[in-house]
C-alpha cells in the first residue's frame, strides 16, 4: 500500500506492506534509525514519536494508519542553531548514558512539556511512566525535563 | 594505611565535564547494531524449542522453505558439521566441571525453552518471521527440572552423558577445624538462608548480530551488540575454526550491557556460519520477548549464610554454602559468577575465620552468567542480611553491629580470611555521612512514634555496607582461578602532527562514558583541550588488543593503561623538547601543554611544536623514533576495593503490602574520581537496579520451566513513577594498587541497594513478628510473610 507522511517537514511516500509497522517504516524505509525498538509489547518508550504534535509509541502504529499525518523523530528536533532545549538540558544533566532510551525519553518529554505547563517532579515521573531507561534511574532524567520546562 | 594525594595537575580531571558521547546519542546519529545499512542482507530468525526439556524426533523445514522470500532453512542437523568447537565456557573453574557440550542450534534434544532448533534465512526481518511458522519440529516432551533443589536430587538428569546435574563443587575453606571450633565458641550462631531470584538483564537495546563476508579474499566483519568483541574474536575464531587474522569483530553504538552483552551467543557463531555458507550479510535482531530465552540472566541462587559471634556481636568466623543455578549449558563465564563473590561474603567486617562452598548444578532454564555486579550482590545481599539478624540477636542497632565489626582503618592493606589482600579503606567515615544524609536519628524517632501510634503504615530503615573487588583482575590470580584469560588492558596515546590526540584503548564502553573519560585523562596530563582527544574503541583492526569492559575494570585497569602511556608519550616528547631546548630532559617540566625549563622561564617550547617535530623527524636526538606515540598492556597487581555505606526508607502498609521505598542516601568510596558527574550516574543507576530486585523484578517461570515475564509488559524493569530521588556524597580513599587511585563504580549501586532495601523491608515488619522476606518484596508476598508471622491488620 502507499503510504504518504509528512516527516520531520517532508512528505515522504513510500511502498508499504499494510503490516509494516510505522517504528520499521521510519527506520527501513526512510532510514531514520534515531527511532529506536526496545520490546514488542509497548512496553518501552524508545520508539515515541511525535504523531501530529502528540508522543506516539511507533510500534504501536501501523505505517498506513499514519498516512497524512505529520511526523515529528528525533532527527528533526535539533535546529540550525543546535540542539532542541530538550536536548541540551538531557545533554547538561547528564540524562543519558548508554543513549538508547534516549530519543524516545526525549520525544516523550518533548511532548509532556508541551502538554502540561506547571510540571513538577512528581508529573514528570507519571507522565514518564511509559518510557523506560536501565541506566541512569531517571534522577537526571527528571532533572532534565524539569529544567527544559522552565 | 597510606592515601596518596591526587595524581593529576591539569585542572581537568574532578570536574563534572559534559559528555563527548552525548550528541550523537541525542540526535539519532549514534548507530546501533540494527541501525547498520547493510544492502542485501539476509535476516535470520531462530526457531526455539518452546518446551524446557524435549526430544527433538524431526524438524521438517519444507513449508518454510515455500513461504515467500525464505531463502534457507536448516535444522540442528543440518549444521552439525559447521561448528569446530561447542559454544565456549572460558572459566572451567575446577578439573573435573561438568561441561555439556553445546551447539549453537541443538541436535537430538532441546533443554530449555528458548533453545534454537531451526534457523530461518530470509530476504527481510519479516518474511524471517513468516518462515517460524513453517517449520515443524516433532517434540517428545520429557519432565523439566526447573528447581536447583530438584536438579540437585538428579531425578531427572538433564544431560545424560553426564550421569548428574551437578557441574562443580567448589571450596574455600582455609581452617575448616579453625571453623568449626569458632563456631561451638560461639555465643551467637546466626543461620540464614537467602534466595536470589532468576533476574532479566534487560538493556534497553536488546542484542542483535550482522556479519558481512568477502568470500574471496576470506575476510569476515562480525557486527554484535557486546560488550566484549576483543574476546569474541577469539573464541569465534576458535569455535568456527575462521583464521583470527581474518576476523574483524565491531562493537557499535551498544545500548547497555549489564553483563548480558558479556558473552559469546550461539546467534554470533550461527551469522557468522550462514553469512559463510551463502556468501552474503547476514543479520539478526533479537526481540525483547525472544530475549527470555536467548539471553543470558542473572543471579539464581540459593545461600546459607552462617556467623558465629561474641556476646558482643563481634564476628569469630563466617560460614557461607551456595547452591548456584548454571541454567541448561555453561555461558561464557557462567561457572565462575559466585567465585567472584566468593572471597566477599565476610562483607567489610574483620573476621579470622571463613568458609565457603558454591555447588553449581544445571536446570531446564535459560543459562545464567554474569549480571552487574555478579557474584559479588550475592555475597553482600548475605553478609549484610546476616548483619541485621546478628544485630537483633545481640540487641544493639543495625549501625552499631557494622561499626563493632568494620575492619579498622589501620589494618590496611588487609589481609582476608578468604586470602585477598584489600588494599585500602576506611569505612565508619562512609556510614557515618549515609546517616547524616538520611537524617537517621530523625527517621528512628519517626518510626518509633508510628510504632507506639499502632500505625498500620510502618516505617522500615535499612543499611548495607559494602566492600566489593573490581579491577578484574591481576593475570596470575585468573589463573589461579582457572580463567581462561589473563586481566590485563591496552593503550594506545598518539599525538598527531597536528598536537590533536588519538587515544586507543581496549575497553569497550556501552554507556559509561569513557571517551569522555579517558580524553579527560589524556588532556590533564598533556594540557590539551579534552575535545582535541579522540577515543577509539570497539573495533578490533583498530584497537586490536583488548580484554574490554566488565566487572568495574575499565578505569581502574584500562584508565591506567591509558595514563601509563600518556607518560611515555610525555617522556618521550620531553627528551624531544630537550633537544630543541638543549637543555636536559630532567630539567623540563610540562605544564598548560608547554614544555619548559625548571628555572629558566624563557626557555619553553609547546607540545604542539614538539609533536610537529617528531612528526618531520628532520632534527631528532639520536636513537628517538619519529612520531609521538606509546603503548601500553597494563596488568594491575591486585584488585581495587571500592566501599560504602548505602541507607533505604521504606513505608509499608500493612493491609495492602505495598512497598514504597520513599528516601535513599548513598555514600560510596571509589578512590579517586575522574568525573563526578559520571561517577553519580553509575551509581543511580546502579542503585535503581538493586532496588528493583529487592522490590519489583523476578524471571517467574512455571513447573514446566516456561518464562511468565519474559517481556517487559510482565517483567518488571521500574520507570519513573516508581523511583525517588536519592541523595548521594562520597568519600576518598585512594587505591595503592595503581598510579590514578581509582577504583571503579559501575557496579557498587547494585550490590549496596538490594540489602539495604530488604532489610528496610524486614525491619518495617519487625514489630508483626516478620524475620524474613523473599525477593521481590511484592505486595503478595510482604502479606504472606504478615500472615505467616501471625501479625497484622487486612
Amino acid at each position: 500500500m502507499e503510504v504518504s507522511v509528512t516527516v520531520n517537514g517532508q512528505v515522504r511516500t513510500a511502498d508499504v506492506e499494510p503490516r509494516t509497522l510505522l517504528a520499521h517504516f521510519l527506520r527501513d524505509d526512510l532510514g531514520l534509525t534515531g527511532t529506536n525498538i526496545g520490546c514488542d509489547t509497548s512496553s518501552c518508550g524508545a520508539c515515541t514519536v511525535l504523531v501530529d504534535g502528540r508522543s506516539a509509541k511507533s510500534c504501536t502504529m501501523l505505517a498506513v494508519q499514519a498516512d497524512g499525518a505529520d511526523v515529528t523523530t528525533i532527527e528533526g528536533l535539533a535546529g540550525e542553531d543546535g540542539l532542541h532545549p530538550m536536548q541540551q538540558a538531557f545533554h547538561e544533566c547528564h540524562a543519558l548514558q548508554c543513549g538508547y532510551c534516549t530519543p524516545g525519553m526525549v520525544m516523550a518529554a518533548v511532548s509532556l512539556v508541551d502538554e502540561y505547563s506547571d510540571l513538577d517532579a512528581d508529573g514528570v515521573r507519571e507522565g514518564l511512566e511509559g518510557n523506560l531507561c536501565r541506566c541512569t534511574g531517571y534522577q537526571n532524567i527528571v532533572k532534565a525535563v524539569l529544567a527544559a520546562s522552565e | 594505611m597510606t592515601i596518596t594525594e591526587t595524581p593529576f595537575a591539569g585542572g581537568i580531571v574532578g570536574e563534572a565535564r559534559l559528555r563527548k558521547e552525548d550528541p550523537a546519542l541525542l540526535t539519532g546519529e549514534a548507530k546501533f547494531i540494527d541501525d547498520l545499512d547493510l544492502p542485501g542482507a539476509l535476516w535470520v530468525a531462530c526457531v526455539r524449542s518452546p518446551h524446557a526439556h524435549a526430544r527433538i524426533n524431526g524438524v521438517d523445514t519444507s513449508e518454510a522453505l515455500a513461504v515467500d522470500g525464505v531463502v534457507a532453512a536448516y535444522s540442528g542437523e543440518d549444521l552439525a558439521d559447521t561448528w569446530v568447537a561447542p559454544l565456549p565456557c572460558a572459566w572451567p573453574v575446577t578439573d573435573d566441571m561438568n561441561n555439556p557440550a553445546h551447539f549453537p542450534v541443538a541436535q537430538g534434544k532441546a533443554n530449555y525453552a528458548g533453545d534454537i532448533v531451526a534457523v530461518v534465512v530470509a530476504t527481510s526481518r519479516y518474511a524471517a518471521a513468516d518462515g517460524l511458522e513453517g517449520v515443524v519440529v516433532d517434540y517428545e516432551p520429557l519432565d523439566a527440572v526447573v528447581s536447583i533443589e530438584d536438579a540437585e536430587s538428579d531425578r531427572v538428569v538433564i544431560h545424560e552423558d553426564l550421569g548428574t546435574n551437578v557441574s562443580y563443587e567448589w571450596p574455600l575453606i582455609p581452617d575448616p577445624e579453625g571453623v568449626d571450633a569458632a563456631f561451638e565458641a560461639a555465643t551467637h550462631h546466626i543461620t540464614e538462608t537467602y534466595v536470589h531470584q532468576r533476574l532479566i538483564p534487560a538493556p534497553m537495546e536488546p542484542r542483535g548480530v550482522a556479519v558481512v563476508p568477502a568470500p574471496h579474499n576470506g575476510d569476515m566483519t562480525l557486527y554484535s551488540s557486546t560488550q566484549i568483541p576483543h574476546v569474541l574474536k577469539v573464541m569465534a575464531a576458535l569455535t568456527l575454526g575462521v583464521p583470527e587474522q581474518k576476523l574483524r569483530v565491531i562493537a557499535p553504538s551498544v545500548g547497555g550491557g549489564f553483563g548480558c552483552k558479556l558473552n559469546v551467543y550461539a546467534e554470533e557463531i550461527l551469522c557468522m556460519a550462514l553469512a559463510q555458507r551463502h556468501g552474503v550479510p547476514v543479520r539478526w535482531t533479537e526481540s525483547r520477548t525472544e530475549a527470555a530465552g536467548s539471553t543470558i540472566q542473572g543471579r539464581a541462587q540459593r545461600q546459607t549464610i552462617e556467623l558465629a559471634a561474641d556476646a558482643d556481636g563481634k564476628l569469630t568466623a563466617v560460614r557461607a554454602t551456595l547452591l548456584a543455578d548454571m541454567g541448561a549449558y555453561l555461558q561464557l563465564v557462567a561457572p565462575g559468577v559466585p567465585l567472584l563473590g566468593a572471597f566477599l561474603y565476610h562483607g567489610l567486617y574483620d573476621v579470622p575465620l571463613y568458609s565457603f562452598t558454591c555447588k553449581s548444578v544445571f536446570t531446564n532454564l535459560t543459562p545464567t552468567d554474569a549480571y552487574r555486579g555478579a557474584g559479588r550482590p550475592e555475597a553482600t545481599y548475605a553478609i549484610e542480611r546476616g548483619m541485621d539478624a546478628l544485630a537483633v540477636a545481640v540487641g544493639v542497632g543495625a549501625d552499631e553491629i557494622r561499626s563493632r565489626n568494620f575492619i579498622p582503618t589501620e589494618k590496611f592493606p588487609y589481609d582476608s580470611p578468604a586470602g585477598l589482600v584489600f588494599d585500602s579503606g576506611n569505612y565508619q567515615p562512609a556510614l557515618d555521612r549515609a546517616k547524616e544524609l538520611i537524617g537517621w536519628d530523625a527517621r528512628m524517632a519517626e518510626q518509633a512514634e508510628r510504632r507506639a501510634a499502632g500505625s498500620t503504615t510502618h516505617l522500615g530503615i535499612g543499611i548495607s555496607t559494602y566492600v566489593e573487588m573490581c579491577g578484574l583482575a591481576p593475570s596470575r590470580v585468573l589463573a589461579s582461578l582457572n580463567y581462561g584469560a589473563g586481566g590485563w588492558e591496552s593503550a594506545t596515546v598518539r599525538v598527531l602532527p597536528t598536537c590533536k590526540v588519538q587515544v586507543v584503548t581496549g575497553a569497550t564502553p556501552h554507556g559509561q562514558g569513557h571517551e569522555t573519560c579517558w580524553s579527560m585523562i589524556v588532556a590533564d596530563r598533556l594540557g590539551v583541550d579534552p575535545d582535541d582527544v579522540e577515543v577509539l574503541h570497539s573495533d578490533t583492526a583498530i584497537s586490536p588488543l583488548g580484554m574490554d569492559t566488565y566487572g568495574s575494570r575499565s578505569l581502574s585497569v584500562g584508565g591506567t593503561a591509558i595514563w601509563m602511556a600518556t607518560e611515555k608519550v610525555v617522556e618521550k616528547a620531553a627528551t624531544i623538547a630537550a633537544h630543541m631546548l638543549e637543555a636536559n630532559p630532567e630539567d623540563l617540566e610540562l605544564t598548560g601543554g608547554v614544555f619548559s625549563v625548571k628555572g629558566s622561564p624563557d626557555a619553553e617550547v609547546p607540545l604542539a611544536g614538539v609533536a610537529f617535530a617528531a612528526f618531520t623527524a628532520h632534527d631528532l636526538p639520536d636513537g628517538v623514533e619519529p612520531n609521538l606515540q606509546a603503548q601500553v598492556t597494563w596488568d594491575p597487581p591486585n584488585f581495587t576495593f571500592p566501599f560504602g555505606a548505602h541507607i533505604a526508607v521504606v513505608e509499608i502498609d500493612e493491609v495492602t503490602g505495598a512497598v514504597d521505598l520513599i528516601d535513599y542516601a548513598a555514600c560510596d568510596d571509589c578512590g579517586n574520581q575522574i568525573n563526578p558527574m559520571i561517577v553519580e550516574g553509575q551509581i543511580h543507576g546502579g542503585i535503581v537496579q538493586g532496588v528493583a530486585q529487592a522490590l519489583w523484578e523476578e524471571a517467574v517461570y512455571d513447573e514446566d520451566g516456561q518464562c511468565r515475564s519474559a517481556n517487559l509488559a510482565d517483567y518488571l524493569v521500574p520507570s519513573a513513577a516508581e523511583c525517588i530521588d536519592m541523595k548521594l556524597d562520597h568519600t576518598v580513599t585512594p587505591s595503592p594498587t595503581n598510579p590514578m587511585g581509582v577504583k571503579g563504580i559501575g557496579e557498587a549501586g547494585t550490590i549496596a541497594s538490594t540489602p539495604a532495601v530488604m532489610n528496610a523491608v524486614v525491619n518495617a515488619l519487625r514489630p508483626l513478628g516478620v524475620t524474613g522476606m523473599a525477593m521481590p518484596a511484592s505486595p503478595m508476598t510482604v502479606r504472606r510473610a504478615i500472615e505467616a508471622a501471625g501479625g497484622g491488620a487486612s
